[in-house]
Formats: structure tokens, C-alpha cells, sequence
């Protein structure tokens, strides 16, 4: 496979595994959360990296998850003992983050872990970091995210009735006995694993895009569970591709294209949805009442 | 130590730098307590990220680094960041957090974008609008910091003056149009000021954690009083020193960021605050459960914290 390929391979992967999770935590309000794990797992990489002394990724993947447990643990904890919700998210995600950061600039500053990369990625980079696996070479990055996109589907697909149950009527799944605390954690280390393997690719910042943009663009276009997992995977893929090469014409950061490119989508969907969009929103409202109802 | 009190005494920039990072925690500190009363905080976060593209834009029209507009480059993008939250929300059924977010990093993607091409037009990074990420209030100079104490200086006098009616906005805005107040310019008028206290620190602090500026200061003073007067004070006093200690730890040479380090000192203080703050506080609580006494209002968070 050819540079290119590598490329677009890695980030339509990226955009699949965010797409699908993002749409779980559009429908359970979570998307905060999400946002605060992003950011905050760049401490789980600078205290993986402290301890192994390594920029192996199975340590990074393991700091990643501590860390995002981490954070969804002590923002459940503020907000138990009373601080609003968005506030503890706002405390502890950028608490993370800044002391992640100074740790980079302290003693993680010659090696190949600058602040600018695990912020904005660096994709281009990506294919010629590589592996053999299976006596094939392929990309480090792209084999990582195979790995999580692949779990992500097992996780979708093994948990599809209990994901589904404990996002759309968390009471009933309480009455039936679904273990709803766990299913809530489970959902956030997925939420980690995701984050920290699409980070080589797009960084922490734009990897929210990817985890908010393709599932709000289903959301607005389908009401059932499993069409909105299609959608949100497509415009993944989607906004990673057109991302690319828009970024190429321009000249310009390829993960911030990406994430222009799905806000674009995102545009186009608000507006034009069959359903929802703004268009057909001005439409019903200027019929009449009667036909509407009939 | 020593060099810190030296450059503090010696060095007039670093008195400067200073005291404008100071202004500019009171500033957050109060205009946050609203913010966090009116449960905006994380508005706040999509507006900082959101003036990203909006520097970059006035850098291409400029053409330098004028700090003047910049600033007004991107007080507009965070304003139309802020207008496009609030549409997303009342035109789709997507909730606020979903259109925070999705907005915040959309923008953060054009912003980065563009500052791509800017570092491709001004040969490297001398346009220095990386300082903008992470903040370097150590680097400011001369009238950029004049412009950031003065421009804080009046939304803490603005405020002040207006207390009574951002007070009444918050809290009960129905009373509040009842006597005739005009509630949609004055809300207007608040999310100008939040934005602008937001842009003016972008620099000393940086896009991605300006937020934290406006939340922990104003969450840490919410645990030692009930009354938004004190709150206030006490919310300006610990962004005053957040500021400070952070610019002048960033002084010393390390080359560590400013904004980290601000976020850093004020996470400590709502640590200190969580922890011993009268009736609200963790050892508060505890003692209070060991006499026995409202078992019943304080148990959730006794089984959380235990």
C-alpha cells in the first residue's frame, strides 16, 4: 500500500471507532466527557512514558486508560459532593492537562513527544513509522487503531442490547437488573483506548471532533440506534477522507482539516436534513396546521 | 526564590506582566462566579478555543502581531462560537453539551488550520501565534500587557457597577424583567463580558485552558460562603493569585508555559478549599457525620467520599 493509502486508511479507521462511541455519548449526554478524557490522557502518555522510559504504545494505551478512569472517577466524586456537573468536568480535565504538560516541558522535552504533536497530531509521520505483523509492514499507528476499531465493534456488537437499554431508559435497565455503573466505566475506558490510539493520528484536541461531529450528523438524520452507528461511522470516514485532501490543496494541518471538513458535513446535514434540518423544519412550519396533522 | 524577587524588584516588564495577570484573575475570578451560577462554565471553554481562528484571521489582515486585533479578531469568532451554541440548540435536538463541544472543536480545527498557513507565510514561527496555545504572559511586552491589565480593569469596575442587575439576571430573571430591567441587553451584555475577559487572557494563558481561569477560582470560593457577594471577592482573590504565582514561576527560566502553571496554582487552592473550607468542607463534613447529625442530607456524599 502506498503512502497515501496509509493515510487515509489511518484516519477513516480514527473516524469509524470515534464515530460509533460518539454516538452513545451523544444519546447519554456525555459528550463532555468525552472531551475532558481527551485531554486529560495526555497525562496518562507523559506518566506512561516517565515510567516505562518508552513511547511503546501497548504503555500508552495502559496510561491512557488509568488516567481516563481517572477522570471520570474524581468528576463523579466532585460531583456527588456537590459541584455542578459541567464544573468538576471543567476542574479536572484541565487540572489533568496543565499537569500533563508541564511535565512534558519538564522532562519529556528531547524526546519525540512535543506538546504541538500530541496536540494536533501528526499523521503525515505516520506511515513511515512501521511494524511487521503477520510478515506484512504496516504503519505502528494504523495496526493500533485496527486493534481499537476492532474491539470497538466487538464491544458494539456483544453489548448492543445492554449499550442500548442503559442509554435510552437508564431506570428500566436498573429494574432488569443491568449492571449500569459498570457499563457506564466500560463505555469511558473505550472512550480512553479510542482517544489515545487516534491520538497519533489526529491529536487530543481534534479527536473530540471526531468523537462529536460524525454522531451529531446521525443524530440529526436517523431516530433508530443502529442507522445513526452507520451514518456516524460513513461521515467518519467521510470527514477524514475530504479532511485529507483539502488539506493537501491548501497545504495546510491535515487533522485540523479533518475536523473542518466534519464541521462542513455537519453544516450541510443541519440545514438539509430530510428530518430535522432547518429547511424542513421552515417548511413545516409555514404549512398549515391541518395538513400537517393529517 | 531569589531570582523571582529579584526580577520583581528590578525588572519593570516583569512588575507589569504582573500586575496585569493579577487584574486579569479578578477579572475571571468574578465574571466566573456568574458564570458558574448561571451553569456556563463550560461556555466559556468553546469561547477560548473558538478565538483561535479568529487570531489567525486578523493575523492575516494585519499582517503582524497587533495585539489590538487580535483581540478584536477574536472576540468576534467567540461571540459567533457563542450565538452558534445557542442556535445549534434551539434549532436541533441536540443538547448544549453536544453543540459545546462540536463547535469548540470545529473551530479549534479551523484555527489550526490557519495557523498552519500562518506559520507558512511569516518563514517559521516568529509570528509567535503559538504563544497563544499554551499562553507566555512572560513574553508579553510593553503595550499588549497595558492593554490586558487596563482592558480587566474595566470589566472588574463594569461589573462592580452593574453587580445588582447581573445579580438579579442570574438568580430571578423573571423578578428581574418584572421591574422593568431589560433582561436581553443585559445578557447580551454579560456574554460580552465573558468573552472578553476570555479573549484578553488568551495570551497569558492560552486558548485550551483559559476556561479553567473562569471555573476553579469561582468553585473553590463557592465553598466557603453562600452569598455572591463574598463569593465574588473571594473568587477574585484566588484568580489574583493564581495569576501571579503562575507568571512569576514561568519567569524563572524553566521554559514552562504560564498557563499550566496558573491552572496548576489555582487547582491547588480548590484542593485546600475542598478540604477545609467551614460547613462545606471534606474534614467539615466529616466531623459533622461523626456527631451524628443530618445523616440523612450529607450520606450521599459520605458514600461517595468514603
Amino acid at each position: 500500500m502506498g503512502y497515501e493509502a496509509w493515510i487515509l486508511l489511518t484516519g477513516s479507521l480514527v473516524g469509524i471507532s470515534c464515530g460509533m462511541i460518539g454516538c452513545y455519548l451523544i444519546v447519554r449526554r456525555m459528550v463532555m466527557l468525552a472531551d475532558a478524557i481527551s485531554h486529560s490522557v495526555l497525562l496518562g502518555i507523559v506518566l506512561a512514558f516517565l515510567v516505562s522510559q518508552s513511547l511503546n504504545s501497548i504503555y500508552m494505551l495502559i496510561g491512557a486508560a488509568v488516567i481516563g478512569l481517572a477522570t471520570t472517577i474524581f468528576i463523579q466524586w466532585l460531583y456527588a459532593s456537590g459541584v455542578p456537573e459541567d464544573a468538576s468536568i471543567g476542574i479536572v480535565f484541565t487540572t489533568l492537562f496543565a499537569i500533563g504538560v508541564i511535565l512534558i516541558s519538564l522532562f519529556a522535552k528531547d524526546v519525540h513527544l512535543d506538546v504541538n504533536h500530541a496536540l494536533m497530531g501528526e499523521i503525515a509521520f505516520v506511515p513511515w513509522n512501521t511494524i511487521v505483523i503477520f510478515g506484512a509492514e504496516i504503519p505502528k499507528a494504523t495496526a493500533t487503531l485496527l486493534g481499537i476499531t476492532v474491539v470497538t465493534l466487538l464491544f458494539i456488537i456483544g453489548l448492543y442490547k445492554e449499550l442500548k437499554i442503559t442509554s435510552f431508559d437508564a431506570a428500566l435497565a436498573l429494574t432488569i437488573g443491568l449492571p449500569v455503573t459498570f457499563i457506564h466505566y466500560l463505555l469511558m475506558t473505550m472512550v480512553s483506548l479510542t482517544a489515545v490510539g487516534s491520538f497519533d493520528a489526529v491529536g487530543a484536541i481534534l479527536v473530540v471532533a471526531m468523537f462529536v461531529v460524525p454522531g451529531s450528523c446521525a443524530y440529526l438524520l436517523t431516530d433508530r440506534l443502529d442507522a445513526m452507528l452507520a451514518i456516524s461511522a460513513l461521515v467518519g470516514v467521510l470527514s477524514a477522507v475530504s479532511g485529507y485532501y483539502a488539506a493537501l490543496w491548501w497545504d495546510v494541518s491535515i487533522s485540523g482539516s479533518m475536523a473542518m471538513m466534519g464541521g462542513v458535513i455537519f453544516l450541510l446535514t443541519w440545514i438539509f436534513s430530510p428530518r430535522y434540518g432547518l429547511i424542513s423544519k421552515w417548511k413545516k412550519s409555514s404549512t398549515p396546521l391541518k395538513e400537517q396533522e393529517g | 526564590m531569589e531570582q523571582i524577587i529579584q526580577s520583581l524588584l528590578h525588572d519593570s516588564n516583569t512588575q507589569w506582566v504582573v500586575l496585569s495577570t493579577m487584574l486579569l484573575g479578578i477579572a475571571s475570578g468574578v465574571l466566573g462566579s456568574f458564570a458558574l451560577l448561571r451553569k456556563q462554565s463550560l461556555v466559556g471553554d468553546a469561547v477560548a478555543h473558538a478565538a483561535l481562528p479568529g487570531i489567525c484571521l486578523a493575523f492575516f489582515i494585519i499582517g503582524e502581531k497587533q495585539f489590538l486585533a487580535l483581540i478584536i479578531g477574536a472576540t468576534v469568532s467567540g461571540l459567533l462560537a457563542m450565538y452558534l451554541i445557542q442556535l445549534i440548540t434551539s434549532t436541533t435536538r441536540l443538547k448544549q453539551d453536544a453543540a459545546i463541544c462540536l463547535v469548540l472543536s470545529v473551530f479549534f480545527g479551523i484555527g489550526i488550520v490557519l495557523l498552519t498557513k500562518v506559520s507558512q507565510q511569516s518563514s517559521g514561527n516568529k509570528s509567535g501565534l503559538d504563544d497563544f496555545i499554551f499562553g507566555q504572559a512572560a513574553s508579553m511586552t510593553g503595550s499588549d500587557v497595558y492593554l490586558m491589565g487596563g482592558t480587566a480593569a474595566v470589566l472588574i469596575v463594569t461589573t462592580f457597577i452593574l453587580f445588582k442587575e447581573l445579580k438579579l439576571i442570574t438568580f430571578d430573571p423573571e423578578f428581574a424583567k418584572g421591574i422593568g430591567l431589560p433582561l436581553g441587553v443585559l445578557e447580551t451584555l454579560f456574554s460580552t463580558l465573558l468573552v472578553v475577559t476570555v479573549v484578553i487572557g488568551i495570551q497569558a494563558v492560552g486558548v485550551i485552558l483559559m476556561a479553567a481561569l473562569l471555573i476553579i477560582p469561582s468553585m473553590a470560593a463557592r465553598y466557603w460562603t453562600d452569598s455572591l457577594g463574598v463569593m465574588v471577592w473571594i473568587s477574585g482573590l484566588i484568580g489574583a493569585i493564581s495569576g501571579v504565582s503562575g507568571t512569576l514561576i514561568s519567569t524563572l527560566g524553566l521554559g514552562l508555559a504560564t498557563g499550566p502553571l496558573i491552572v496548576v496554582s489555582a487547582s491547588c487552592m480548590f484542593v485546600v478549599s475542598l478540604i477545609v473550607a467551614p460547613k462545606r468542607g471534606m474534614i467539615a463534613q466529616w466531623t459533622f457525620h461523626k456527631k451524628g447529625i443530618a445523616a440523612k442530607t450529607t450520606g450521599s456524599y459520605r458514600k461517595e467520599g468514603a
